[in-house]
């Protein structure tokens, strides 16, 4: 088990530095201009080179690449151009709003579209409609549009939810609770059928395995083999589709955060790429793509853990 | 979002249409399709609809009664009337005009993502399906590399350098979206190519690229029509959430863009966010009910959820206590025989050893048992019919036949464990005076273990792959005897010790994948007789084996048979093996019973014709063929 999970943490580190890597010589070849974007479009070109060479943008894109990676691995992302301040404080500071929506998210799904996938599976038909009228709602309306919905009707209307503004979860629990439950359902509903959908498929396949059978020869109850042996087998690929669905939900996270007004990285994702703040940016990257590794390797340890097969190869 | 397909890996292979389908001639194949699709009237009326949107869309300037970027402040947020059927918005602009002037936008973001995704993904699917060597890996490699990417990040990083113009996102999002086209490419290409079709295209000497073309692609465009319909919903949701977020021209109306503005004046105007949103679901609602029934037309599997399969069979036994279905068993055997010539001397031989049978076996009596499938163009098939038979106590039966002649069918039928889709009818069935015959699931759970077990043919299929050894056998125990953890435990060590295991205790811990077949089957059989059943019904235990083991085992069925006084039922297509061990033989052919009697007589005597066969073929010492062949029934 130890070494299958170096192997994973190794490939999930090589991956973070491919797309870190790749992004920034993406953004210096294709022409991003920190020095105009955080001066403005009314700058002079004076006032522009000046920056450039404040900046240190004059150096070669190597050069600058080699300083940005050296001081990053080291944990020091920089300084914003824009506002000159840390990009590291900045990250954290703005970071927990989207990981919870996100992560509240993954779980509000897992739980129903594990409960729907299951009674899809068992008992054909009614659920099976359902599942599907939730899959056509669940991918045609847009999240952000839903977030509007139900901030219109349960937070303005009937008043259950603030209607905007995060309370930090180390301030007032059931407060933290509250002003993410809106957008958490918003973001969910969309993966909800996704997760069911796979896992009905996948119990269907174990439930016609021949040990489903000889289980049943032995006098155990459907209920004990559903819950100890199906539904074990069943999870991997729908633990597949839930680290898919982690992806999605960190996109939905930084469009819904807008309609609740949510301080997250969306917002920050928003004023960088307008000021074309390279460094604000680049710490983007990387705070995402290591969350996207460590919530896969997550992921990976437990579908580990239930197949021992893929630990020992 | 990601788009929600069916596969997890690559599964759509052996649900894609018959090959044969695609050599029909096309105008016949093409009408035939047609007719499909017009009987989905839900999806008919997507297609209108998506057809309406798209063509208003395509002639806005005709449709849309006023220009959707004239501003008129004195008309600012009139009610829905004649002149503005949906009201307008904050600036006085009509907003119907403005929804079909905004279908232009969401058109356009489709079409250059669709493009882009299938310009990308289709090609290097089937590159990397065909030819699966290098290119293959570093294909797959980069298609997980962009399916683990956040695109709301990706999108952020390309708008920062290449602005926020339609152009630019679509083709990022198209790119984000060519591994799913990739995969499902790839995986269809992996079915297709190793079929006989290409092979013998090979064969005559065309080259790969007019096979891929010719052959793969017919293959791969049903599928990939599908998902195609999917991406442009997909488009169309994060072209408006860019909108949304800032990202796009605000001159030019969009239904994003028309959210985004709704949205700032929410207090104001908040019915102004119903229009646009309702656009774009309903839109994408047609889109995604489009691809269904276009999928069920190409007979491709659906990316949403499938229909239901149709109740027609309920639990196994229970489907059959009304004597009315047995009777009309009865009377279909008996049209049947009539027609049929040949099965004169069968028939005469069945009601033979039905009478015979009527004396009951102690422990088990099977009357008139059937099993039919029926298949959803509602034709049945019978696999057993009309068997009869009994075992007592400390008596073995073989069931003899050969592959597909209903010997597992009917074993299943006694422990209940057909699958669902099968009709199953007896007039009765009892094992240690118990009636099965209309009993509940709960019944025959009680019954299963204890009463009557089971020993499967194929070893490694039938271990739960997820649990140690160990687990498997006492979680039965613990149930069934009601005893301790640490007793069973105990016990289980000294079953796998009398199986001949030679590590019991390594072996607990151990996975299935880490045993031999052999090991395994031992442990299937310890697993069996591990809750002291009276019937063991044994369904070709050793034809997965290897020869030198087969003996083995057999071997100890026998010892654990005599030791425990159970009644057996072995069931096998090796007559040799039936000398070995049974007091009785029961042989079976296209499933019916056609001879019965004890071992000695069928040996000495043979009646029917099938069964001097199967002794002709046996008795010079060679293996039966289909032994040799390691067929399944």
């Amino acid at each position: 088990m130890g070494v299958f999970i170096l192997k994973r943490l190794l490939a999930g580190v090589g991956l973070a530095y491919v797309v870190v890597t790749g992004m920034y010589f993406f953004l210096q070849f294709t022409g991003i201009d920190p020095a105009r974007g955080a001066l403005g479009l009314y700058a002079s070109a004076e006032q522009v080179a000046t920056k450039r060479m404040q900046l240190g943008l004059d150096r070669s894109a190597w050069t600058q690449y080699w300083e940005w990676f050296s001081h990053a691995i080291r944990g020091d992302l920089g300084t914003s151009f824009s506002s000159a301040s840390s990009v590291s404080e900045l990250m954290f500071s703005r970071f927990p709003v989207t990981l919870s929506l996100a992560l509240g998210a993954l779980v509000v799904a897992a739980f129903f579209g594990i409960l729907l996938g299951t009674l899809a599976a068992i008992k054909p038909g009614i659920f099976d409609r359902f599942l599907q009228v939730v899959m056509v709602f669940g991918f045609a309306l847009p999240n952000f549009w839903v977030a509007i919905i139900l901030a219109l009707t349960l937070a303005v209307g009937l008043r259950w939810f603030p209607a905007t503004g995060y309370v930090q979860f180390g301030t007032d629990a059931a407060g933290w609770l509250q002003s993410i439950t809106l957008p958490v359902v918003a973001i969910a509903i969309g993966s909800i059928a996704s997760i069911a959908q796979q896992l009905r498929n996948s119990i269907i396949k174990v439930n016609s395995q021949d040990y489903v059978r000889t289980l049943r020869s032995r006098g155990l109850s459907q209920g004990t083999i559903l819950f100890t042996h199906v539904l074990r087998n069943a999870a991997p690929p729908a633990l597949t589709m839930l680290s898919l669905q982690f992806i999605a939900a960190l996109s939905g996270a930084a469009i819904v955060e807008r309609v609740f007004g949510l301080q997250g990285l969306g917002a920050v994702a928003i004023n960088a790429s307008a000021e074309s703040d390279l460094p604000v940016i680049m710490g983007l990257l990387l705070f995402t793509v290591v969350t996207v590794v460590l919530v896969n390797l997550l992921i990976d340890i437990l579908y580990g853990a239930l197949n021992p097969k893929s630990r020992i190869s | 979002m990601t788009i929600p397909t069916t596969d997890d890996d690559g599964p759509v292979i052996d649900e894609i249409a018959p090959v044969t389908d695609e050599l029909a001639p096309v105008n016949k194949r093409n009408r035939r399709r047609l007719k499909t699709f017009l009987r989905n009237p839900l999806g008919v009326a997507a297609a209108v609809l998506l057809l309406i949107i798209v063509l208003s869309a395509v002639f806005a300037p005709l449709v849309a009664p006023y220009d959707p970027i004239r501003l008129r402040l004195v008309d600012q947020l009139k009610p829905i009337s004649w002149e503005h059927w949906l009201g307008t918005d904050t600036q006085g602009r009509d907003v119907f005009s403005r929804l079909v002037y905004g279908g232009r936008v969401s058109l356009q973001a489709g079409l250059i993502m669709i493009v882009t995704a299938v310009v990308v993904g289709v090609p290097t699917g089937l590159l990397s399906g065909y030819y699966s060597k290098w290119f293959d890996s570093v294909a797959s490699w980069i298609a997980n590399l962009l399916m683990s990417l956040p695109q709301i990040l990706i999108l952020i990083v390309v708008i920062s350098s290449l602005g926020s113009g339609l152009a630019p996102t679509m083709i990022t999002l198209g790119v984000l979206a060519s591994p799913d086209l990739f995969r499902l490419t790839r995986g269809v290409v992996i079915g297709v190519r190793d079929e006989l079709f290409i092979d013998a295209a090979r064969v005559s000497g065309l080259s790969d690229a007019r096979i891929i073309f010719r052959h793969v692609f017919a293959v791969v465009m049903g599928p990939v029509l599908v998902l195609v319909s999917f991406i442009f919903g997909l488009a169309i949701i994060a072209q408006a959430g860019l909108e949304f977020l800032g990202f796009g021209d605000p001159a030019r109306p969009s239904w994003g863009n028309m959210l985004s503005e709704a949205f700032a004046s929410i207090y104001k105007a908040p019915h102004l966010v119903y229009a646009p949103g309702a656009m774009i679901g309903i839109t994408v609602m047609c889109l995604v009910l489009v691809s269904a029934a276009v999928a069920d037309t190409l007979g491709v599997p659906r990316v949403v959820a499938r229909k239901p399969r149709k109740a027609t069979t309920t639990d196994a036994v229970a489907a059959t206590t009304e004597a009315q279905s047995a009777t009309e068993g009865q009377s279909a055997t008996e049209a049947q025989s009539a027609t049929e010539p040949s099965i004169l001397t069968k028939n005469t031989l069945t009601s033979s050893t039905a009478e015979k049978d009527a004396a009951v076996g102690d422990l088990l009596t099977v009357h008139g048992l059937s099993v039919s499938y029926s298949d959803q163009q509602r034709s049945e098939t019978t696999v057993v019919q009309d068997v009869s038979l009994t075992v007592n106590r400390g008596e073995a039966l073989g069931l003899v036949g050969e592959s597909g002649s209903g010997k597992s069918q009917t074993s299943f039928g006694i422990l209940g464990l057909l699958p669902p889709e099968a009709l199953l009818s007896a007039s009765t069935i009892t094992v240690n005076g118990v009636n099965l015959i209309g009993a509940s699931e709960k019944t025959l759970q009680g019954l299963r273990g204890t009463s009557m077990a089971y020993v499967p043919q194929e070893p490694m299929s039938n271990l739960d792959p997820s649990f140690t050894i160990g687990s498997q056998l006492i979680k039965p125990m613990r149930r069934k005897l009601g005893i301790t953890k640490s007793e069973a435990h105990s016990k289980a060590i000294a079953l796998l010790e009398r199986v001949g295991i030679p590590d019991p205790a390594r072996t607990m811990a151990s996975y299935p994948h880490e045993l031999s077949g052999g090991m395994a089957q031992r442990v299937l059989i310890a697993g069996a007789v591990s809750c002291d059943p009276e019937l063991l019904i044994a369904d070709e235990p050793t034809t997965a084996l290897d020869v030198t083991v087969q003996a083995e085992v057999l071997e100890l069925l026998r010892e654990l048979q005599k030791e425990r006084n159970m009644g057996m039922i072995l069931v096998t297509h090796n007559l040799g093996v039936v000398a070995d061990i049974c007091d009785r033989v029961a042989v079976m052919q296209t499933g019916r019973i056609v001879e019965t009697g004890s071992t000695a007589e069928i040996f000495a005597n043979p009646q029917h014709p099938y069964t001097q066969m199967l002794l002709g073929s046996t008795l010079d010492d060679v293996p039966a063929r289909s032994d040799r062949d390691g067929v399944k029934p």
